[in-house]
């Protein structure tokens, strides 16, 4: 998705107080943009707390920053400049974090990113932008470049081959009709999903959502259509690349209980970090953490036939 | 600057003695470095910085002192220091954000502001804004990695709108700076980094405005004293913490006032 990000932030660099930081990354996608921004575009170099709190300075003085690292350099070594210095202050910068969930692989542990959005969300004040598709980045970027308040930018790899027939961009998608269920789908890995399920019938196959957006102002309200959904559906899923703990699944249940929504047997499709102790490709993590396509659908099927 | 020596004392000196009344009538420490940094503060927004200037206080456990330097402004009022601490108060014991338009920026814990301070400077360098930017940090702060990594880059950037204040007063929380981890040579530490630094009295505000004034983009190392003014304070570490006493509090407005009634004159 660099490239998706970095065509839509070249189409913003006429606005004056547009700003972007980067924490030494970007080799090989975001020239473009350096060009387009000039001095604008700064190298913070390899000191990413010192990176966000001049952000935050500068989002004081009126400008439009956005900050970019691999994910967990952005969201974990500066948390308290994020918590300190943009959200205590409420000021709009905007962090990006390339590589969500294992999209680094076999680059190792501290390159991947399980937990990003669920602790940016206990600030209150961010919110979380996670593109499921290509097509998703363009109308994200733009959004966040309009927010007046704090915003993260979870990137991963496209993963659908196909994206022409996709509804268009929104928080809360239907990608595909089904009638075995009900399945919201968080990031990237909602591509080989939605391939997959179109194989099946229609009744032996989930309803699929896509969820991009969530947290900050507006917390975590479900659609109506989605509410009606879950209420008749007899299987609820929950598919994403992320820690239980602060993950989406988490707070959906939460938000159903809370509001006295009937919750169907519910799956939680989630990471368990690492447990061989081994390493490998995104597909290789998801398949041992029983997050990819096949374990997924196999997973409810077996549910189905109990 | 559009104040004089004399009138620039009288100022100091009533500031001082609001400084020890607001903490006292909110039994609030942190007394020392508050009285450590009002002469810098006071010389700032008395004799140096104009209506497009900022100031960031980065060692965010001074804030009394800079809600001292904004009422001897004008811009708080008695009302205002007198809920100090309180319940339902904007002034709380370090600075908050989002209700004056002096406070640009929550700080508190150390080693924030003087980043902030630096993207502050670098915004107005790209956008050609007017006015410079002040940050004063406290000389314990050093110890954290993103004031290195914060000098690093203003140096990198030549960010000649900004100058940075420590309040070298040598204590911190738990020893001297000196015993706690070691920074000394400061000055040369800091300057290795290709800023220039200058040594002034951090208790002599008019020549803190002049260094401030004459050498843009430079690190003013303030010689201080913990707890300035008060005898039993000063150098003395625990007053980092210790509300005063009643009698100790009296002790010390005699002591500044040099009138046992604690008439300013």
């Amino acid at each position: 998705m660099r490239a998706e990000f970095c065509d839509s932030l070249v189409d913003l660099a006429g606005i004056r107080e547009f700003v972007f930081l980067t924490g030494d990354l970007g080799f090989m996608a975001l020239e473009p943009l350096q060009s387009a921004l000039g001095p604008r575009f700064i190298n913070a170099g390899v000191a990413e707390q010192n990176m966000v709190s001049v952000a935050a300075g500068m989002a004081r003085e009126g400008c439009q920053p956005w900050v970019y690292s691999i994910a967990p350099f952005c969201y974990a070594r500066p948390f308290e400049q994020i918590r300190n210095d943009i959200c205590i202050n409420k000021l709009p910068v905007r962090l990006v974090g390339n590589g969500g969930g294992y999209a680094y692989g076999s680059m190792g542990a501290t390159h991947h990113a399980l937990e990003d959005y669920g602790v940016l969300l206990s600030l209150r004040s961010i919110r979380i932008y996670v593109p499921a598709f290509g097509c998703d980045v363009g109308p994200a970027v733009r959004l966040i470049s309009d927010r007046i308040e704090p915003s993260y930018l979870r990137l991963g790899r496209t993963e659908l081959k196909d994206e022409k027939s996709l509804p268009p961009y929104a928080p809360w998608r239907k990608v595909l009709e089904g009638a075995a269920g009900v399945m919201i789908v968080i990031g990237p890995i909602a591509g080989g999903i939605l391939e997959y399920a179109r194989g099946l019938l229609l009744a032996s196959r989930p309803a699929i959502w896509v969820l991009t957006e969530f947290g900050g102002e507006s917390g975590c309200p479900l659609p109506a259509q989605v509410l009606q959904e879950i209420s008749e559906s007899k299987q609820l899923s929950i598919v994403e690349e992320h820690v239980v703990e602060g993950g989406m699944g988490q707070r959906l249940v939460h938000y159903l209980a809370l509001h006295g929504h009937k919750i169907p047997p519910f799956h939680h499709f989630s990471a368990q970090g690492y447990p061989s102790g081994r390493y490998g490709s995104q597909a290789w993590h998801r398949r041992e953490n029983g997050i990819d396509v096949d374990s997924i659908f196999s997973g409810i099927a077996a549910d189905e036939k109990a | 600057m559009t104040i004089d020596g004399d009138e620039l004392q009288t100022v100091a000196k009533r500031a001082r003695l609001r400084l020890l009344k607001m903490h006292f009538d909110a039994k609030m420490g942190h007394i020392g470095g508050n009285l450590s940094a009002l002469d810098a503060m006071l010389s700032l927004h008395h004799c140096v910085m104009t209506s497009d200037d900022a100031f960031v206080l980065s060692k965010g456990h001074s804030a009394g002192a800079l809600y001292i330097a904004l009422w001897s402004k004008g811009l708080l009022s008695d009302e205002d220091l007198e809920t100090f601490h309180a319940d339902g108060t904007q002034l709380a014991g370090h600075p908050v954000p989002g209700w004056h338009d002096s406070i640009p920026i929550a700080t508190g814990s150390l080693g924030h502001g003087f980043p902030v301070a630096v993207g502050m400077a670098l915004a107005r360098q790209l956008r050609t804004t007017p006015g410079r930017v002040f940050c004063l940090t406290s000389d314990g702060e050093w110890q954290e990695g993103a004031m290195w990594e914060a000098l690093i880059f203003w140096s990198h950037h030549k960010l000649q709108n900004l100058t940075l204040l420590v309040d070298l007063n040598g204590l911190q929380g738990f020893g001297t700076t000196h015993d706690v981890a070691s920074m000394a040579d400061l000055g040369a530490r800091i300057r290795s980094f290709g800023v220039q630094v200058l040594e002034v009295d951090g208790h002599d505000l008019l020549g803190i405005a002049r260094a401030a004034n004459n050498n843009p983009g430079a690190v003013l190392l303030l010689r201080t004293k913990k707890g300035k003014g008060v005898s039993y304070m000063e150098d003395k570490m625990e007053w980092h913490y210790h509300p005063m006493s009643a009698s100790q509090y009296s002790l010390a407005v005699v002591e500044i006032t040099g009138s046992e009634s604690g008439n300013e004159s």
